[in-house]
């Protein structure tokens, strides 16, 4: 009687035991890899690389061991996948040329949620030649992101587009060449035109507000406000003033000593700020990151376009920006 | 102090109830299923999802069994759960050397507890561990599996260094709550009525192993001694032994003594249950951050409140209630005695509050438990099919309605027996409102717990 009660006791157990490890084996999916997401602070994605094959699909399946996450590809207008804590979500992608690809956590799942990032390295034939690519206009001109560009100019009034609109129909030439406006600043434009034009002040201003807005393509500001929205309002604030909730404890921006430690981010409130900024520089603050600052880099999950909106609707704090009709 | 007659019923006349109790064979089954899923809530708790929610360990003991525990087991069984808990069983095995049948080779020093922790300090001071790391532990599965872990290493040494289910009787966090709120359960084990004294001493002597949870059987008399193990059943004279249904009241309203470590563990629950509501069903998220980052600032801060009301606060509440009714009633007790068994006369409340905090906290999280039961390591299973019903209340609109019944029943009872109790101490006649301040006091705590859980 004793030894039924043991081997029963020893077989129940035995039996618990293996319940993983049979369980394992019957739900595993050779072909499907596991991508577990937790926030930073508990370890960020379960792995860092996959790696993959060229035209062969790579399914995911994809659960958070915390809070909310998402799944997003950068550079890609693939929908971002939601992962939510203890269920799996699932999706499937397939790279038609060999690289790496970045992706990214969209959530804004804590204080380094940003670091939530991982890369996609594809095999496979080398891709067709493609033409070399330029780089950014920041490089092409050799721009110090780290140096401070404050506007000594500041306008008596916010710039504004519609007004300038309403005064004359043409622009002169100095704002209708694109690079010529993407490498220089507000202020910078403002001196130019106020050199050869017979205008005020700020008539000259709100010609440079009509100027930037005509960079964007269409939706631009739709575009470029969901991007600030979903990425940067976090840190930089909904009104842009560096007062967002994941940097309230960090130190003011000391515009003396930028890249040096990790501080707010600048005040956009400040005319200061974005007038003395070309769209070049704030293009490379964006590619490259703060550098130091605790900004993350985002040349590799944004597209060319998206950064073009995004810089264009950073304006939008000191200027009044409208797309064209 | 005169005793009335309560009613009971003795199961064990049925000579089929008899047998199936005196067997070995029905508990030792039911605690060999326990204990296999007490190793499936560690195994789930160490490598199953980390998500509370999703996970076996955190779902079964936090939601399952710690409320079947208050809803049904302990309001109608007593000590039910303490006869099949799996926790003292390999140390029991190793201590006596048998499952089932007695023989083999113990191993055990087979000290005697301490006589200054024959009490339930210690008993007082696990279960305020736990209500201090609460938040944590019900939400963190691995947290919950280390907590099993320990429980079983510290059975274990207890039982080879100790006598007996010293570890059952003195040290279990869970044998403190529930042998004081078994005082008013309908269940009871004890010995035969018309047994005489002389029967009794040949009872003691004749016991072969003695009483595993240390009492006398034959002199049986409170079920929060009593563990139901049953084992006095299965004795040479274990006929002296009846298993009885009683009503609810049977034992609280007789006289009887309550120590002071059982008055501050009276209070102290009831004390937990309002900061356990105020945590788990307040809208306070600053005590909910507080309650659950252990060792931030916040959480010491937490910890010192948890402490100081229930183990401080509520005590000096109830004594200063209890000088002004000794006074008032001009009674010749010593206050000692007077707060201690006005502290007895506030089980009721403090057992219907736990209840009715349970009734929120089950009936809101339940539907938790299915996709738990298909998938208990949060892996993505779907065994039962049931991995994917959604979260949803139970009885959402019933809640509040079920909790303020019950919060009433237990104000009720307790003001019936804290007037019965003043009765006992000699408030009698004129002086019945000197109990006023007491019934106050309870009053108080029901309106407490009303606000917290009904708002």
């Amino acid at each position: 009687m004793e030894k039924l009660a043991k081997s029963l006791v020893a077989v129940l157990i035995l039996l618990v035991a293996a319940v993983p490890l049979l369980g394992q084996q019957i739900t595993a999916q050779p072909e499907t890899i596991e991508l577990r997401a937790r926030m930073p602070e508990n370890g960020g994605w379960s792995q860092e690389f996959i790696y993959g094959q060229v035209n062969v699909p790579i399914k995911l399946r994809m659960t958070s061991d915390d809070v909310v996450h998402s799944f997003a590809l950068g550079q890609s207008s693939r929908p971002s996948v939601e992962i939510f804590p203890g269920k799996f979500s699932e999706t499937e992608l397939t790279f038609d040329q060999a690289g790496e690809y970045t992706f990214y956590c969209t959530r804004w799942c804590g204080a380094n949620h940003w670091r939530m990032r991982g890369t996609i390295v594809i095999e496979g034939p080398a891709a067709a030649a493609q033409p070399t690519s330029v780089p950014p206009l920041f490089l092409q001109l050799g721009l110090d992101l780290d140096a401070p560009h404050l506007a000594q100019i500041i306008p008596p009034n916010r710039p504004d587009t519609a007004r300038a609109r309403g005064r004359t129909n043409a622009l002169p030439d100095g704002l209708t060449v694109g690079d010529t406006i993407w490498s220089k600043s507000p202020e910078a434009l403002w001196k130019d035109l106020k050199a050869d034009e017979a205008l005020d002040d700020q008539e000259v201003w709100d010609m440079v507000a009509w100027g930037l807005s005509l960079q964007g393509s269409p939706g631009w500001l739709a575009q470029g406000r969901e991007l600030f929205t979903q990425n940067c309002l976090a840190c930089h604030g909904e009104s842009g003033k560096g007062d967002g909730v994941m940097v309230r404890d960090l130190p003011p921006m000391n515009h003396d000593k930028m890249g040096s430690e990790a501080t707010r981010p600048p005040d956009f409130s400040d005319p200061a700020v974005l007038l003395g900024a070309s769209p070049a520089l704030l293009e490379g603050k964006i590619i490259r990151g703060g550098m130091g600052t605790g900004m993350p880099y985002w040349g590799n999950i944004f597209t060319s376009e998206q950064i073009r909106s995004l810089v264009l609707y950073l304006y939008s704090f000191q200027i009044e920006l409208e797309e064209r009709p | 102090m005169e005793k009335t007659a309560s009613y009971r019923f003795d199961l064990t006349r049925y000579a089929w109830v008899r047998r199936l109790l005196t067997s070995r064979w029905p508990q030792f089954i039911l605690r060999a299923i326990t204990l296999a899923g007490f190793v499936l809530v560690i195994l789930t708790g160490f490598i199953g999802s980390p998500v509370g929610s999703r996970n076996f360990a955190v779902m079964f003991v936090w939601i399952a069994w710690w409320s079947a525990l208050k809803l049904i087991m302990l309001p109608f069984g007593g000590r039910a759960w303490c006869s099949i808990c799996p926790i003292p069983m390999p140390g029991e095995w190793l201590q006596q050397g048998w499952l089932v049948k007695p023989g083999g080779k113990k191993f055990n020093l087979g000290l005697r507890w301490p006589r200054r922790l024959r009490n339930t300090w210690l008993q007082s001071a696990g279960f305020a561990a736990i209500g201090l790391f609460s938040a944590l532990t019900l939400t963190t599965p691995v947290v919950t599996a280390w907590i099993f872990v320990g429980l079983i290493i510290v059975a274990v040494v207890v039982s080879v260094v100790f006598e007996q289910r010293s570890f059952c009787r003195y040290l279990c966090p869970m044998g403190g709550f529930i042998g004081l709120y078994s005082t008013m359960a309908p269940l009871e084990l004890r010995p035969q009525p018309d047994l005489t004294l002389v029967e009794k001493g040949a009872a003691v002597r004749e016991w072969p192993r003695g009483c595993p949870w240390i009492n006398n059987p034959a002199a049986l008399k409170a079920n929060a001694n009593c563990g139901l193990c049953l084992e006095c059943l299965r004795t040479e004279t274990g006929a002296n032994m009846t298993l009885n249904v009683r009503s609810f009241d049977a034992e609280l309203g007789q006289p009887g003594a309550f120590r002071l470590d059982e008055a501050f563990l009276s209070l102290g629950l009831l004390g937990s249950v309002m900061i356990y509501s105020a945590v788990f069903q307040g809208p306070w998220g600053a005590l909910k951050n507080a309650a659950l980052y252990a060792g931030s600032p916040a959480w010491w801060g937490f910890a010192a409140f948890f402490l100081l009301a229930s183990f401080g606060l509520l005590p000096a509440l109830l004594a200063g209630a209890s000088a002004l009714v000794r006074r008032t009633g001009n009674l010749g007790k010593p206050l000692r005695m007077v707060f201690t068994r006005f502290s007895r006369a506030l089980l009721p409340l403090g057992l219907l509050s736990w209840i009715a905090f349970t009734v929120s906290f089950a009936f809101g999280k339940m539907a938790y438990l299915w996709p738990v039961l298909s998938d208990p390591f949060g892996w993505g299973w779907n065994l039962f099919g049931t991995a994917a019903v959604e979260w949803q209340p139970y009885l959402l609109s019933a809640t509040p309605v079920i909790e303020a019944v019950l919060l009433v029943a237990g104000l009720i009872w307790s003001g019936r027996t804290i007037l019965k109790t003043a009765e006992q101490l000699g408030v009698r006649g004129e002086r019945r409102w000197a109990a006023a301040p007491v019934l106050l006091f309870a009053l108080a705590g029901t309106l407490t717990m009303l606000w917290l859980l009904i708002g």
